[in-house]
Parts: structure tokens; sequence; C-alpha cells
């Protein structure tokens, strides 16, 4: 394989040395590690990553290749979203040649076609632990021509990630209103399993006329408080009685909304592994998540409930209001990439919302 | 509607008031999804993907979840402050050394609750049976009949069953069916019986998965060929056809046509009633997840597991990596939430494991089976993720939740996650087939492999060329191997494997064969065979440089990298040099120093570096750019090189040894580091030393190693053969060997000097010579009279050893030794028959003994040291012999100068004695002597070898009121085709040992513990030569005093009448006369077989081979060599079952 010397600097001036393998271009961005373990094209189309150059911890990356652009319900069925939405990936080993049925191409010519740029050979375990230690960093993938640090926290990214027009999916008496902040594809594929109509309707609709069901505010990139037409809109729907479900930014949004306060978390939690326990309980589940910030679990104001924690942290895993049909939660019950363990909470959703419909 | 919501909200939030912690449990038992959604209690909606826990009216256990209601109640009612645990028994092909890991961790977890420990397990050489383990030992067979008496006398409040493997899950359900359990009111902790039930038992199985819609192989019985013809239409072709109840696969086969089927099914049809009609899953792959559930519903999977080798070869068999490589994200969690699904179900608590085959062309799957117990890849997934399984399925039987656990590694975060790997580990099994007669070489669906070595690194080339290293069988890696001899065409190797078929693999490659032909042909995921070929293309590379000195470093990088040793790029750059490859290898380390390519520390850490981790579980790999760890100048460790991958002749034993030298270091507050690679071991546990690395035991790999500890010395004489053969070589480089030195070592071990210097000592040893022609070796033969024994150094195949009794069977053994030459000599020497075997182990401290163990061969010499039955102290040997054994030990110990353990054997006759081995290391039997005589040997030369000044243990052996029998365990069931006679060269794969207040109870007791059973009226005789026969008599004839039925074949049968003895003839099984020993033995008329063999060696497939395999076949207990088989009819006679003692070790004294 034809490779290119290229290297990674952080905002620390640490400089990692690797191959190419990706665009020819340089890349400036906020540095964030997720360690799971499979799942890279899930995760390379998540719009949570809006901004990010993505370190996957695993060390041996593009195994099982890509898979094709093949669209099921008006949606790319093998990932989260349209395009690849970090701005960069560094890993480790890269297998340049890939084997699985289901793969059209390789990981490599997928991130050149996307014009991403991307780097291997870098010991990322030193990177990671870099970033454990130091908190988050901005770097910079530097292919030639340096270029200069960029916080993509600063901008309103959701608002790139966010579709730009209402669309519908699916047929059904329920209907549910998704407030795309940079929602994953997997969040409409549940609910359209459960054959409900989605509504999918950008991030700064007012949808206080809108006609619905339930609400859903799924995930997304950036800094909660960036959003603040997607609050104010959800202010006007907790008046109301119809059901919320949050979901990773949406859990940020609601927790705002309500009278909450959002962070920074040090390094953030990325990966397939996330144990959250269900407050005062035993109960604990083990979860997928993508997010760098969090809801502050000192801020909820009486009306909410603290509903899940992480069992290794005790940051905020979700909230719930203590008497309205309002909940939401930072894991990904969607998963891709991940387990699939807290799906049933898309169950639970549909259930309350046919409840309240009645 | 508002007002009225919100009480009942209210009321359901679960965290808002103080639950009753047991309504809470209730409920969450009994569902799937969150017990305490707020959301759901008030809806009371049931959308949820439950899982539907039904019982059905079947006479298995399919009744649901064994009532855990009632369970956990008794369990709070009443605190369990006594538990039995059953370990494994002897280390045997599938149940091995991992036992011992489980088992111990169990141990340290309850006793950290404070719950008292009885431990069960013959086992004398395991770590669990060690002192300040359990509160009480056993060393007694695990079996119902020992449980009970034990349970009987200690009345403890639980048991449990899930560590011992499938002995103790066997012996468990036993109980549980016999009403014992409960009986004495013993709780089952841990999953419950019905649990393990419903995953034993086929049928229970494949119906309780049906409940859930989870799919199994398609498996229907059929009684004819019409049926057949039926089913198989209905199944789809092509199918595979199991002829029900005939062994080794008889009338089995793959039929893709239903003329195929007619032909194999009217064969089966010819000897059986029943065949099995399945579906064909040629090919898929072999993915393993390990899950962990508590009583509280919460469930995760430790690690998943990917086979190399497709579906066909034994998980056990095959090549692994952890985690699974060719999984997309949608397979990966499809499976693992199959498993959970699974799991729930059934009701486990603890862990267990699961194994899946996926369809490598879609999602499809089926699940094979599920083990409700700690198995060897659950041994493997806690040492591949640093995640303790035992440890913590104890603590969950104990009724912990697993969030309230901590991870061991970061001692911050919950136990309750999933690790996530950021390395690649890949095992693979050792197999030692060679030391096996007649024994089939193919691997497929039932186990043959000893033991398995695992490697960790950051990219697969180098982790596959670590372990095919570590496997320790000669090989350097995937390439730069000796030429490897296949048996068959290379195509038939790559579609039939054998042991062999990686090196089958690299020689296809150099045959120019694609990726995609060995994919065809192996059904390997053409991603391992890139992967394989980057190795060929780089030594490609590699060998077209021909000067060390003018290799770019980005070449010898990508070489290291990809797990290259020195070695290996020696001997493809190097390739015309003069000179030892030592010497070679020095040149390229030497080179590579000089352009920094040097490899780094990495750590295991659980959760890929998202937190800092506490433990230092350490790899080495050239894949990274900087250490983990700082290495300070203070820390002046002591290294201790470990055992290996356990194999025939070096086994848990030697673990033992080296996990008590680390023990004994810290005790004196030395810093500990251990090496070492075998997965199923205690000594590889991060929390036994300071610094665990688990990476190879090669020269290289120790030098690295050594070279950034900088420690006080490095241990060599605890892990057996591997270490003590890297003494002399590392003393070369200077490294610090701790206790004896490397030069003495090498005295020792050197045929030549050591022969020299017992000369010089006036110690006699048997007549031998290394000669290099065929002349010479028949006219030393002579010279010195048959039997005698050779050794040539490299033969194809078959065991190397063999006793031979004249000219003909000299050439014989001398034509399959490859070549005999000034290179390859052979060793000959006279062979003492009637000679007695005798041990010694002991400890000296600058050539002085400070404490020693004599101990006696059952069998007479002819019988390798492993597989004799062993008695200490000695019964039957005079005390003249045993001074003089002492003074001649004396003086080697003196003239060695040693500081440390050793063994030296002995011949004996008519007090003649010869010595015929010295190590100067610890044996195999230092974990006995050091139990039986409660001195603990290792501890001893430990502090000898740190300097310190021992003093003489004062306790002697002469001295003990008890006896002890070590007794060896064979595999030969699992060993198809293996004649299972007694030799020179070792067959053994386990040993146990026994204590009694006599000889009889202590062989007894052993015996019962390696399988044997007491014979309830029919014997079978067939005592071989006129020697044997006689000197069997006197038991025969008391066996018919005792009123047993004898049966004999014809010419011992006639020695018998001629002397008075009355027995039955049975034909020879080729006579096809009934009544024929065959078709006795086959249906169990006979309980116990005694067939002593005519020769030391003898190879066709005779008619006492036939005997002897059906015996092992149809599990009828065997005696082979006429002084154990006499020393146990004479225990039989003189003991009955009841009459052995149930004595904890303590209650010896």
């Amino acid at each position: 394989m034809a490779s290119k010397k290229i290297q990674l600097t952080l905002e620390d001036s640490t400089v990692f040395t690797g191959q190419s393998f990706g665009a020819k271009k340089s890349v400036a961005g906020e540095m964030v590690f997720n360690t799971g373990m499979v799942g890279y094209p899930e995760s390379l189309t998540d719009p949570s990553y809006q901004g990010q150059i993505l370190i996957l911890t695993y060390p041996l990356i593009g195994n099982y290749g890509v898979p094709s652009n093949a669209i099921e319900h008006g949606l790319a069925k093998n990932f989260e979203s349209n395009r690849i939405q970090i701005a960069g990936l560094i890993i480790a080993g890269y297998s340049s040649e890939y084997h699985h049925w289901n793969a059209t191409k390789s990981l490599a010519d997928w991130l050149k076609k996307s014009n991403i740029p991307a780097i291997q050979g870098i010991d990322t375990r030193a990177l990671t632990k870099r970033l454990r230690e130091k908190g988050t960093m901005l770097g910079k993938i530097i292919y030639q021509d340096d270029i200069e640090l960029m916080d993509p926290n600063k901008y309103n990214l959701v608002e790139k990630v966010s579709t730009k027009k209402k669309t519908i999916y699916g047929k059904g008496s329920i209907k549910i209103l998704l407030v795309d902040t940079g929602a994953k594809f997997n969040i409409i594929r549940c609910l359209l399993k459960r054959n409900v109509k989605v509504v999918r309707v950008p991030w700064d609709y007012d949808f206080s006329r809108e006609k619905y069901d339930g609400l859903l505010i799924g995930n997304g990139p950036g800094d909660p408080k960036m959003c603040k037409k997607t609050i104010a809109n959800l202010k006007g729907a907790l008046i109301k009685n119809k059901p919320i479900f949050g979901i990773c930014l949406g859990n940020q949004l609601l927790g705002l909304a309500g009278g909450g306060d959002t962070y920074k978390l040090k390094y953030g939690h990325r990966s397939q592994n996330q144990p959250c326990l269900l407050v005062g309980t035993k109960r604990c589940f083990i979860t997928s998540q993508n997010h760098g910030f969090a809801v502050n679990n000192k801020s909820l104001q009486k009306d909410w409930d603290l509903w899940f924690i992480n069992a290794n942290d005790n940051s905020c895993e979700g909230i719930k209001h203590k008497t309205k049909p309002f909940f939401s939660v930072q894991f990904h019950p969607e998963a891709s990439a991940g387990p699939v363990d807290t799906e049933f909470l898309f169950n639970d959703f549909i259930e309350l919302v046919k409840k309240y419909k009645k | 509607m508002k007002d009225k919501m919100n009480p009942s909200l209210r009321q359901a939030a679960g965290y808002q008031e103080k639950r009753n912690s047991r309504e809470f449990i209730r409920r969450s038992l009994k569902r799937d999804s969150l017990p305490d959604l707020p959301l759901k209690q008030v809806q009371g909606s049931a959308g949820s993907p439950r899982l539907s826990i039904r019982s059905s009216s079947s006479n298995c256990y399919c009744g649901g979840r064994a009532s855990p209601r009632s369970k956990l109640r008794a369990i709070r009612r009443r605190r369990i402050k006594k538990v039995i645990i059953l370990g494994s028994g002897a280390l045997k092909i599938g149940e091995a050394g991992e036992f011992d890991y489980s088992g111990s961790q169990a141990l340290k977890a309850l006793k950290e609750e404070g719950i008292k420990t009885i431990l069960i397990n013959p086992n004398v050489a395991t770590i669990q049976t060690s002192e300040n383990i359990a509160d009480t030992i056993y060393f007694l067979p695990v079996t119902p009949y020992f449980v009970e008496k034990v349970i009987k006398k200690e009345r403890p409040d639980g048991i449990l069953l899930a560590f011992g493997g499938q002995t103790a899950l066997n012996c468990g359900v036993e109980l549980f069916n016999n009403k014992i359990l409960k009986k004495y009111k013993v709780k089952v902790i841990g999953t419950p019986v019905k649990a393990i039930i419903n995953t034993e038992d086929r049928h229970c199985f494949v119906k309780r998965l049906a409940e859930i819609n989870v799919s199994v192989p398609k498996s229907i019985a059929v009684t004819n060929l019409e049926q057949a013809k039926r089913v198989a239409k209905k199944i789809g072709y092509p199918i595979i056809i199991r002829a029900a109840y005939t062994l080794g696969g008889q009338g089995s086969g793959f039929a893709d046509s239903e003329q195929r089927l007619t032909e194999l099914a009217s064969q089966a049809f010819s000897y059986t009633h029943q065949i099995l009609i399945e579906e064909s899953l040629e090919g898929w792959k072999e993915i393993e997840y390990e899950v962990v559930r508590d009583k509280y519903d919460n469930c995760i999977t430790v690690c998943n597991m990917e086979n190399f080798d497709p579906l066909g070869i034994h998980t056990g068999e095959s090549i692994v990596v952890a985690p699974s490589q060719t999984l997309n994200n949608k397979e990966y969690h499809k499976l693992r939430h199959l498993s959970i699904k699974v799991i729930k179900h059934l009701g486990i608590i603890g862990e267990c494991n699961i194994q899946f085959t996926l369809d490598p062309t879609s999602e499809d799957y089926r699940v094979i089976e599920v083990n409700a117990r700690l198995s060897r890849s659950s041994a493997l997934a806690s040492k591949a993720t640093g995640y303790p399984l035992a440890f913590i399925a104890a603590k969950l039987g104990l009724g912990y939740s697993l969030s309230e656990l901590k991870n061991s590694v970061t001692k911050s975060t919950t136990a309750c996650f999933e690790p996530a790997l950021d390395y690649i580990v890949c095992k693979i099994p050792r197999w030692d087939l060679g030391k096996f007669k007649l024994v089939a070489q193919e691997i497929g669906s039932s186990m043959k492999s000893v033991g398995e070595v695992m490697a960790i690194g950051r990219n697969f080339e180098e982790v596959i060329q670590k372990a095919l290293r570590m496997v320790g069988l000669g090989m350097h890696g995937f390439v730069g191997n000796n030429s490897i001899n296949l048996n068959h065409s290379i195509e038939k190797e790559l579609t039939n494997p054998t042991d062999r078929r990686i090196f089958a693999i690299e020689q296809a490659f150099k045959r120019g064969f694609s990726v995609e032909k060995i994919s065809n042909l192996t059904k390997i995921d053409k991603w391992f065979l890139f992967k394989l070929k980057n190795i060929i293309d780089t030594e490609k590379e590699l060998k077209k440089i021909n000067l060390i000195q003018k290799i770019p470093k980005a070449l010898l990088l990508r070489a290291k990298q990809q797990g290259f040793s020195d070695f290996q790029i020696a001997r493809s750059v190097l390739k015309d040099e003069k000179g030892s490859m030592d010497r070679k290898l020095l040149k390229v380390r030497a080179v590579r120093k000089k352009l920094a390519v040097l490899p780094f520390v990495k750590q295991i850490d659980t959760l890929a570096a998202e937190y800092p981790a506490k433990t230092n579980y350490l790899y080495l790999t050239y894949d990274a750019q900087e250490h983990d760890i700082e290495f300070k100048k203070q820390d002046k460790p002591v290294i201790v090189l470990g055992s290996g991958a356990y194999r025939i002749g070096s086994s848990v034993e030697f673990d033992w040894c080296c996990v008590n030298a680390v023990l004994a270091l810290a005790k004196k507050g030395y810093k500990t580091v251990m090496i070492n690679y075998n997965p199923e071991t205690v000594s590889t546990d991060y929390d036994i030393c300071d610094k665990l690395f688990f990476d190879e035991l090669t020269f290289e790999r120790v030098l690295d190693i050594y070279e950034l500890e900088k420690p006080q010395g490095v241990i060599v004489s605890m892990g057996g053969q591997i270490p003590n053969n890297l003494a002399i070589k590392l003393y070369n480089q200077k490294v610090k060997i701790l206790g004896t030195s490397p030069v003495s070592i090498d005295n020792a071990e050197d045929r030549h000097k050591f022969s020299k210097l017992l000369d010089e000592l006036a110690v006699d040893q048997p007549e031998w010579k290394e000669l290099s022609n065929l002349n010479e070796i028949h006219k030393f033969a002579n010279d010195v009279g048959y039997p005698v024994l050779i050794r040539p150094s490299y033969v194809l195949s078959g065991a190397a050893m063999h006793v031979v009794t004249d000219p003909s069977q000299l050439n014989f053994f001398l034509k399959m030794a490859v070549n005999i030459s000034k290179k390859y000599p052979v060793v000959v020497s006279k062979f003492i028959i009637g000679a007695k075997e005798i041990e010694i182990d002991a400890v000296a401290r600058n050539g002085k003994i400070l404490c020693y163990a004599l101990s006696e061969h059952v069998e007479h010499a002819g019988v390798h040291s492993g597989d004799a039955t062993i008695v200490f102290p000695p019964q039957k040997t005079y005390l003249e012999t045993v001074r003089r054994i002492k003074k001649i030990t004396r003086q080697i110990a003196s003239r060695l100068k040693i500081s440390g353990p050793f063994n030296i054997q002995f011949l004996a006759k008519e007090n003649d004695i010869k010595v015929i081995e010295c190590n100067l290391r610890a044996s195999r039997s230092f974990p006995f002597v050091s139990k039986v005589l409660k001195v603990n040997f290792i501890e001893l030369a430990t502090r000898v070898m740190l300097g310190e000044k021992v003093k003489k243990s004062n306790k002697s052996l002469f001295e003990l009121d008890y006896v002890s029998v070590k007794a060896p365990q064979f595999s030969f069931t699992r060993l198809q085709g293996a004649d299972p006679i007694l030799g020179v060269e070792m067959a053994s794969t386990g040993e146990v040992a026994c204590l009694g207040d006599d000889f009889h109870e202590a062989l007894l007791k052993s015996m019962i513990s390696v399988g044997w059973r007491f014979p309830k009226k029919n014997i079978l005789l067939s005592t071989g030569p006129v020697e044997s026969k006689a000197e069997l008599l006197d038991s025969i004839r008391e066996l018919e005093r005792q009123k047993y039925t004898l049966y004999a074949t014809r010419g011992t049968a006639q020695f018998l009448k001629r002397n008075g003895v009355n027995s039955k003839i049975l034909f020879w099984p080729n006579e096809k006369k009934e009544p024929n020993t065959k078709s006795y033995i086959k249906e169990k008329k006979i309980d116990l077989v005694i067939n002593i063999p005519k020769n030391y060696e003898e190879e066709e497939l005779s008619n006492d081979y036939i005997i002897r395999r059906t015996a092992v076949d149809f599990n009828v207990p065997l005696l082979t060599n006429t002084r154990l088989a006499k020393a146990t009819v004479d225990a039989i006679c003189k003991k009955s079952l009841n009459q052995l003692t149930i004595k904890s070790w303590n209650e010896y004294n």
C-alpha cells in the first residue's frame, strides 16, 4: 500500500507520525477517542462526531471493509447518516485487504472518496492516555500543509448536520416528531420498526403548532447550549403533556429546557461499554455512548429526577420528570454501533405515547 | 388526567421510597427490561421484547428459573457460612489447568467474605490445594460417593459446582439427582442445578431455546432409509449423517445428494439402528461469548472470541483470536444479544460460555452449546481481557450484583462493564500427538490437545508468530522453520486438518497458492489469510538482504512489528554466514539496538486506556511508540521464569513451583516479576506478582525484559525445562541467575559432562554411548547385551525413545530416525530389567542438603517417571539403599555446588544403585512431596537463592505416620486409536495424590481419583510373558479366594489351571468366536481388565492392543503393568471401598 508520511499535532504540541491512508489533506478539529471494538462504518457516519478527529483505540481497523450505499425506508441502510461525519481518523493498524460478504469497498477508498484524511501507524494507546490525562484537546492532521487549530465547539455544529427540510417516514396512526439535531438513522429505524409515522424536522423547527403524539429529540454534535432555538421550542413542549423522549444531546437539551445546566466532561464517554445504573436499584445496563457534554446532576430542578447515572463516574445518564411523561437518556438505546440492551426504551416510549393518545 | 397520574407515578418511582429489596429482586427477575421503569408500570404496558418464562410439563427441567424467589429467600434467611467447592481432579485432555485457576479465584472470593471453605480435589500439584487457600482440603476423588462422605462429615451450607469443570458439574448433578444435597440441606451456590441440566441435556436445551426462537443446528434422528431420505429433503442438502452409538465416527459423513445419502445410510444401518440427519454448516464461522449474569438480571458479555478454524474443529483444538476480527457491528451485537437472551432464559447465575456458528455469507447463525460453568474458554477470556471471571462468578453466586463489585484492574470503576481491548490475543493449542502410539493425527470435533498458549500483541501477524513460538514444538513462528514434513499432499493437509495445518498454509503460500485457493480448501476467512500472506511477503523482503548491517530500518521495524524474532530474521538474512544460530541472533540483536528498533511495554487495563490501571498486567510489542509504565531503578525486582504451555511432561506442578517462588519472594519484601504465557495458570494472574509479563519465554524476550527491569536476578529453576534450558545462554550474556550456577546446570544437563562427573565421584550409571553409525550401535548393543534403550536425536514421527530387545527391533526403530550422523547421533544405553526406581527431591545450599524427600516407584524401571505410581514415604526400599542414595545425593550436590532445588533419579537392583538422571531445578514431584511432608521445598529453595542462611529442615520422612501415593492420569479415551500402555516415553496428562493410613488405602484412593473403579465381580486376565504370569499368580489366587469370577485368554487360563486356579476362557478378538474378549468388554460383562503387553514395544495391531483399546473405549478399568496390577489387586483384596477413611489433609499429622 502506498502511504505518505503524515502527522498529527496536538494542542499541547505533541506530534505523532504515521502513514496516510485517507484523503490527502490537512484538517483540524477536536481530538476524541472511542474504545468500541466494532462498528467503524456506523461511528464514522454518526453526526455527533461532526468536527472531531476520531481515534479508534482498537488497533485493527478496516477488516470487514465498508458496506454498500443501499437505501431502505429512504435512509442509507448501512450507515448512520448520508456521509462520513468525522473530520479525520486516527488508528493504529489498517487492514488494506478486507473480507466480508457485505462489503463493497475498502475503508481507505471510502475515506478518500469522502475527502477525509486518515492516519495509521499511530500508538493510539499512548495518544488516548494523553487525552485521558490532559482532557480533550484540539488537534490537526497535517498532510504537507500546516493549518490552524480549530475548536468546533465554538460553532453551531447541529445546524451543520441537521436536515434542512421536513421529511416523513413510514405509516401508522402514531405520529412521532423527531427534532433532528443530528439524529442517527438508527433512531428513525427503531421507531419505524414499531410501526409509527416519523416526521423528521430541522433542529430549529417551530413545532408548537405541529400535530404529533410524541416528541423525540435525538443525538447531535457539540455544545448543547448552541441549540438555543431547540431549547426554546422544547420549553414550549414541556408545558404540554405529550410524551417526550430525549437521547444523548436530547438528554442535555431536555435538561437545559427543564432549567438544569450542562458542562463539558474531561474527555467524554465514547464507547460501547458504559455501565448505567437505574438510580435507586441494582439494575445496571451496558450502553453505547458518544458525548462530550453532560447534564449537571445537581442542577436539576425539583420537578426532575435523576433517572440513570454512570456506574463509573456517577455522571448523569438520564433524567425523568416527576409527574409528566418526559424522560431522556444520555446513552444510545438505538445502539449502532454498540449493544442493543436498552432498545426496549423505544417500546416503552411508544407504549406511553399510545396511552397518552387515548 | 394529570391529577390522576401523579400519585401512581410517584409511587412507582423506585428511588423515591426505600423499597423492600426482596420485593425489588422478585420483580427484577420477572422480566428482561427495566424492572422499575416507572413509565411501564404506570401504563401497565407489555410492549418490551420480554423473554417468556413459561413452565412446561415435560420431564426435563424446562420449567423456568428454578424458582429463584424461594432460593433467594433462603439465601437471605440464612447466611452462608461454610461451603464445599469441588475441584476437577487430575489434568486431562479437555479438562486441564484452567480449573486450578478458576477454583483458586473462587476460593479467594469466598475467603474475602469470611466463608469457611472446604475443597475436594485430589490434584496435589495445584495451587488451590495449597495451604491458606482453602480452609480444609480433602485429597479425595471427586465422585458422588466421596463427596457425600465429606458433606456428611463437614455439614456445609453450600456447594459450588461451577469451578471444577465437567467433573465437578457431573458430580454435582448426580448429588442433586440422588437428593443427597437435599438430604444434607446443602444449597447450590450460583447457577441452579436445574439450569445446568437444561444446558447439559441436549433435548432440554433444544426445547428451551425453541421457546425463545433461538436457532440450533437442525438434527433429526431416523431409524430407516426412507425416513432418512424424507428428513434430508426437509433439511435440505448438503447434510451430515451421524451414526449414533458408534465409535470413531464409522458410517458418518457428508452427503450432498440423495445417492450419497443412500450409500452412507445403508452402510450405517448395517450396524446401528439409529442415525442422525443434520444440516451441514460446513465452513461456517465459530464464535464464542463469555457471559456473566447476576441474580438481579444484570447481564454482560466479557469477551467474544473467534475461531481461526471454521466449524468442525473443536474450539479447544482451534486457533482462536479475541476479540472477533471478521465480524461487523451487526453480527457482533446480534450474537451478543442472543447470548444474553439465552443466558437470561436459562437462568444462569455466575458465568457461562455460549458457542455460535455464523454463516460467512449472511447473518444466519446457530447456537451450538452453552456451558453453564467456568470453562477453558472462560479462563482464556479472563486472561485475554483482565476480567477475573471466576472471582466475579463466585461473588455473584453469593448474591452480589455486578454493579456492587469493582473492576479489579482499575479498582475504581465497576465490574458491571464489558472490557474494551486495545490489542489482540491469539490462542494456539499444544498437541503432543507424537507421544502416543497409533493415534490418529487429524484434529476435529473432539479434543486432543493437552495445553494452550496465548499471545498478546497489536496486530494479527505479531500474535500468531508469537503464539507459534510459545507452543514450544521447535517452531520459530509462521516462517523460518526447519522444513516440515507433511504426511499428505498439501491440498489434503489443507482440507483435512492435522495439528500441522498452519504450516501447510505456509507451504501452500510458498508454492504459490492464492489466498482464494487456500480459503476454498480450508474455509478459513480470507482476512486471516491476507495477514498470514503479509508475513510471507516480509520474509521474502528479508531474504533479499544478505548483510545484516544493510537491513533498512523500516524493513526491520516492519518485521519486528509482524512478530519476527531475531532468530527468524537471522535465518532469513544471515543465511550464508557460518557460525551458530545463537551467535547470529545476537548479531541481529546488536544491529537492531543500534537502529533503535526496540519493543515497548504495554498494559492490559480492561478499558482501552479510558481509565488508569492499578495493576501491571503487561506485554511487549514493537507496534507502539512508548512504554505504558515507568521502570524504577529502586525496584530491583526478582524475575521468575514460568513454565510455558502445559504439555505432557510439564504441567500444573511447575506453575505451583513458580507461584510459590513468587509468594516466597513477596514475603521477604522483594518486588516480583513473572514471565509466562499460559492462560490456564495461576501464575498469570496479575495479582500474584508485582508485574506480570504475559509474553514469550525465549532468550530474546527474557533478555528484553531483563534489560528493561534491571532486576537483582532471575530464577530459572521453577518453571521446568523451558527456563532451565535458557540458563546458560542468559548467563553467557551476563544475566544474573539466582541459585545454582548455570555452569553447574550445564554440567548436569550435558550427558557427557555429567557422565564424566559421576565417574569421578565413582557413582555408578547404566552403560551408554553416543553413536553415529549403525555398525557401532549394533556392536554396542551386543557388548552390553539387550535390551537397550535408544534415543535418536531426530525422528519423523512417533515416540523418540524405545527399549529394544533384539537386533531386528533395533533396526526397525533406527529406520524411523530420519538421519543418523555426527550432527544427529543416537544415544544407546543399557536397559536394566526389573530394577526399582527411586527419586530424590531436595533443596541444597552451597552444596549442602537442607531438606529432601525420597520416594519409590511402584512400577519397575522402564516406565517414565511421569507415568509411574509413586509412593512417599517409600514403603519397600531397604534402609541400606536409602543410606547409599543419600550419600550419592550429598556427593552430587556438593560437587555441583547446588543452591536451590534439584531432583535425582536412581535405579536400584540388588543393592546396586545407578544414577539415571539429575535435574538442577524443581521437579514434577515438588508439590507432592512438599504437601505430604508439609515442608514447602520451594519456599526454602527460594530463600536459599536469595542468599539467606536457611536452617536445615528437621522434619524427616521417617516420622510420617501416613502414606501417600501419586498416580498418573491418562487421557487415552480422548486419543482415538492410541495404545494405552506405559513405556519410556511419558503419556500421562496429569496426576493426583491421596493420603492414607497405609499404602493400600492411599493407592486405592489415588486409583479411584484417576477414574479407576473397584471390580464388582468379573475380571479378565491376560497376563503376558511368563515372568509376569508368575509374579501375578499369588494375587490372582487371592482374587479367586475372594470369589471374583476370573476370565482369561487361552495362554493365561492354561497357566492358571496348571497352578490350580480356575478361569473361564474367552477367545482372542481376532478369533471371532464367542465367548470373545472383545464382546465381553463391549457388553460390560467385565469389570476389570488386566492385560500385560508381551514386549516392551509392540507396534502391530495385535490382539492385545484390541483388548486394551476396547477396554479404554468402553470405559472398563484397565491395568497394563505387572507391578501396578499386583499392588492394586492386593489392595482390593485387603480393603473395601467403605474402609477408605475420609480425612482431610490437616488430619494427617
